[in-house]
């Protein structure tokens, strides 16, 4: 069969693409291998234990260590998973439910918008309602702005794969006579833990890293503390 | 006693529910309370003024209003190309073997705080960004895009530090549209004898809504990026055309100076522009959320989120 010229360009377009596809990737990966070639290259001299366990010294002398920081980032971290675990699975318990329900896709339809708030926003949410009303910036105020920056995550993971469990776990639950809850409490939720817990971390992984709500829901302590408030 | 226990079990699970309703109309109203001597003082000039001067309480909020949507739309332009292309490569074109691989990274990019994407650009990228414009022709200066002194901070490294931080959420969504995209269509493609281009593009444009909801879940990304932008945009409140020029952005000013507004009015105009960003953002993702529901009623997740629910299926 020969190949008009036509064809012939048909081929290079498509191969041209297939070019360009490939050549995106690599370009993705680039700015990838650059961030974390400069955080490594820049950051390992400094990564001694002292940089755990160590208060940081006066700006312009050298050592000292970021245990404050660490602390604080833990202590934030561990009232955001407080306050967002048990409002964000009885949440996606709803969700996944009552499917077709009016208030559940009004509620799908606010976290998934809930999720796509700037977190500077949220942070200024969190300084209303956690650091005006007490005159003082707090852990709990931080905890609160990252808890309702994680509540959206955990609401449509859990959701997604309590969808997951196959509907003969339930309808055999429900025909042994057990009610709903029970059914939800004890044969739903277990089977689809082990994701639901995934999916913590990885909303916990998220929020440990934000930056723009603590600048005023938090602020910036440069001493040792394990205080709430 | 099943009956009620069940009814029970519904109104304890949906108050918690609504509770995330509560979060939101919360956040609206703190905005709006939050900003009422602002809103009161200037009403719809707010957003046609340039003037923004603390001291004398004179506050416009359009040179931040420009610089959020010129950076958001900067990164889009040079982000969707890369983005759809990666989506295309992993989901149509990719060697198996390399296929999770490749995803767990162009994941990992989306993983990574926006600080750190902040000191890298401040570090390396505004130095490549000032060779750059150093080494800008005389005749191209001359263009409105190209005009002022090359400082390295400002739009153009603001728009390539935004577009490297979205490509992977555009990317994601757009690969799990395509992969919804029925076999049947490629198939007849291939049947008819189409090259391997003419059945991707047959695929994409099956799914073009989606991947229109893909582009605009970025676009909401772009807009809310606070950190990152702030630390190389340059924080100048002044509206140009000049991609070297220092400018500023919404979230930018609000992380700058929101802990040193002095006075009551300084404060409601800042949380005022954090309500005119609220809106901007709500409505860009509504329309990104209805044109993706609009393709599958899969729930397309959120990418960070994505490989966990992978792996536990």
């Amino acid at each position: 069969m020969s190949l008009t010229a036509h064809d012939l360009r048909r081929r290079a377009t498509s191969r041209a693409v297939e070019v360009f596809c490939a050549a995106s990737v690599v370009l993705a990966l680039i700015p990838l291998g650059l961030v974390l070639f400069f955080v490594i290259s820049q950051g390992l001299p400094a990564l001694r234990p002292e940089f755990f366990t160590q208060m940081p010294k006066p700006v312009g002398e050298p050592g000292g260590g970021m245990a404050n920081a660490m602390v604080g980032t833990l202590i934030l971290i561990g009232l955001a998973t407080l306050i967002a675990v048990p409002v964000g699975v009885v949440s996606g318990v709803f969700l996944s439910e009552y499917k077709r329900s009016r208030l559940g896709s009004a509620v799908r339809f606010a976290a998934d918008v809930l999720n796509g708030v700037p977190s500077i926003v949220i942070g200024i949410f969190a300084y209303t309602v956690a650091v005006l009303p007490f005159r003082r910036f707090t852990a709990l105020a931080g905890g609160v702005a990252l808890g309702v920056m994680m509540l959206p995550l955990i609401v449509r993971t859990t959701e997604e794969l309590l969808r997951l469990v196959p509907e003969t776990f339930k309808e055999g639950a429900l025909a042994l006579g057990a009610t709903r809850s029970r059914a939800v409490w004890t044969v739903i939720l277990p089977a689809a833990l082990p994701g639901i817990v995934t999916g913590i971390l990885v909303a916990l992984a998220r929020v440990a890293g934000e930056t723009a709500p603590m600048l005023f829901a938090s602020l910036n302590n440069r001493f040792f503390s394990t205080r709430l408030d | 006693m099943k009956k009620h226990d069940d009814r029970l079990f519904r109104l304890s699970t949906g108050i918690v529910a609504a509770s995330v309703l509560v979060i939101v109309v919360g956040i609206a109203a703190t905005l709006v309370q939050g900003s009422w001597l602002s809103i009161r003082k200037f009403g719809l000039a707010f957003w046609t003024t340039r003037t923004w001067d603390p001291v004398a309480g004179q506050f416009g909020a359009l040179p931040f209003i420009w610089g959020t949507l010129y950076s958001s739309l900067l990164a889009l332009l040079l982000s969707t190309p890369v983005a759809l292309g990666i989506a295309v490569f992993l989901a149509d074109l990719s060697p198996r073997v390399l296929r999770q691989p490749l995803v767990f990274l162009t994941e990992l990019l989306a993983a990574i705080p926006s600080i750190v994407y902040g000191i890298w650009g401040v570090f390396v990228l505004v130095p490549v960004v000032r060779r750059l414009e150093v080494m800008t022709p005389d005749w191209l200066r001359h263009l409105p895009l190209f005009s002022g002194p090359p400082l390295g901070v400002g739009m153009l490294a603001a728009g390539l530090v935004l577009a490297v931080m979205v490509t992977p959420f555009s990317a994601s969504v757009a690969r799990e549209i395509l992969k919804a995209v029925p076999p049947s269509q490629r198939e007849a493609a291939y049947a008819l004898g189409a090259t391997r281009w003419e059945a991707i593009r047959l695929a994409l444009y099956y799914g073009r809504t989606g991947i229109i909801g893909a582009v605009m879940l970025g676009l909401g990304r772009a807009l809310g990026e606070t950190i990152a932008v702030t630390m190389v945009i340059g924080n100048n409140p002044q509206v140009s055309a000049s991609l070297f020029a220092p400018q500023y952005t919404m979230a930018a000013v609000i992380a700058n100076e929101f802990t040193e507004a002095a006075d009551d009015l300084y404060l409601h105009a800042l949380v005022e522009i954090g309500l005119v960003l609220f809106i901007l953002t709500i409505v860009v993702n509504a329309l990104s959320r209805l044109l993706l529901w609009r393709v599958s009623d899969k729930v397309v997740t959120v990418p960070a989120v994505a490989p966990p629910v992978a792996a536990a299926a």
